[in-house]
């Protein structure tokens, strides 16, 4: 039931992309232009999906659960820091230059032709580098920095002799590099 | 000077509203934000939950052009981008919303109608990146 309700809203979503104008590189650019000619259409996209917006979000505080069954899972993310303005700043340079955002890029892709396969798989791309790094700073940060007895009094993860880390979170035994990093859990996940 | 020959007040309202809905069902239904950068990039993370309901929604957005098509014939898109500005962008774009944890879906519709000032920092972030872009692009190069 839940996979068909987002099969729905999906299709929903896509539909008013399409409708809106949003699906179209040069209306996003005639909007971002505004030292040229002005279309201030996505403004009313933008209004539109916030107006109904407004009121889910405020009837979705006072419930507990969501209507298929599950947690409520509103982001908790608070924190303005260098990651959210940089990482929008890239995004921002990368929609100024195609017209293209994630939702309009996969709305456009059944039908446009090649250039939105061509952006959306760059963007594809993009996340699976974001993903890598990602990963592996998280693992820089639980590599062992001390050795030895230090380390050992300190509960800081240890290499043992065969470069195999032990003692390691979040799990007591011993693991290959790769499996660790496998199993660090996102830490920025679900964040907006 | 405002382009009065590409101003669509009323499809693109009418459009917005429909992206509200969906906004607002899924969150409601299955509590869930729809933002399309993160639930893309949740497909990339082996470790993430639910990536059942995750895939449902691309299809949905994948299959829009097609359930449009069947009613009416697509409104008419231009790209002026080329090919290497095309990959350029699109790394850009893979890898900021990732890094800036939102697009305009995550931070710009569903951040903005929560009044999350760390939404309004990233929207404002990626609104000037792109103002500067394209007065970069059409203006200064172009």
């Amino acid at each position: 039931m839940q996979v068909l309700m987002a099969l729905l809203n999906g299709l929903v979503f896509g539909l008013g992309l399409i409708i809106s104008g949003m699906t179209d590189p040069s209306k996003v650019i005639g909007f971002l232009d505004l030292a040229g000619k002005w279309d201030p259409s996505l403004t009313f996209v933008m209004g539109g999906a916030i107006l109904v917006g407004v009121f889910a979000f405020r009837f979705a505080a006072t419930r507990p659960r969501a209507i298929l069954g599950g947690p409520m899972r509103l982001p908790t993310a608070r924190h303005i820091d260098r990651r959210l303005i940089l990482g929008g700043l890239a995004f921002g340079a990368g929609w100024g230059l195609a017209g293209y955002c994630p939702g309009p890029a996969l709305a456009s892709l059944a039908t446009g032709g090649s250039k939105p396969l061509i952006f959306t798989a760059a963007m594809l791309a993009g996340m699976a580098i974001f993903e890598i790094q990602d990963r592996l700073s998280a693992y820089r940060r639980l590599r062992p920095r001390r050795s030895g007895a230090a380390a050992a009094l300190h509960g800081a993860p240890t290499l043992g002799a065969e470069g195999k880390i032990r003692k390691t979170y979040p799990h007591n035994e011993i693991m290959t590099p790769w499996v660790r990093l496998q199993s660090i859990p996102g830490q920025r996940n679900e964040r907006q | 000077m405002l382009d009065w020959a590409h101003f669509t007040p009323w499809s693109s309202l009418a459009g917005g509203l429909l992206i509200g809905v969906a906004t607002a069902m899924l969150l409601l239904f299955n509590g869930r934000i729809a933002g399309i950068s993160g639930i893309l990039g949740g497909l990339l993370r082996p470790m993430a939950g639910g990536i059942g309901w995750r895939i449902a929604f691309v299809l949905g957005l994948l299959g829009a052009p097609l359930v449009y098509g069947l009613a009416a014939p697509l409104p008419p898109v231009h790209i002026d981008a080329n090919i290497a500005s095309l990959i350029v962008a699109g790394l850009l774009v893979g890898v900021g919303t990732r890094y800036g944890s939102g697009c305009t879906s995550g931070h710009g519709v569903s951040g903005l109608s929560r009044l999350s000032s760390r939404s309004m920092v990233a929207t404002a972030s990626f609104m000037l990146a792109g103002f500067v872009t394209v007065f970069i692009v059409r203006h200064l190069i172009g």
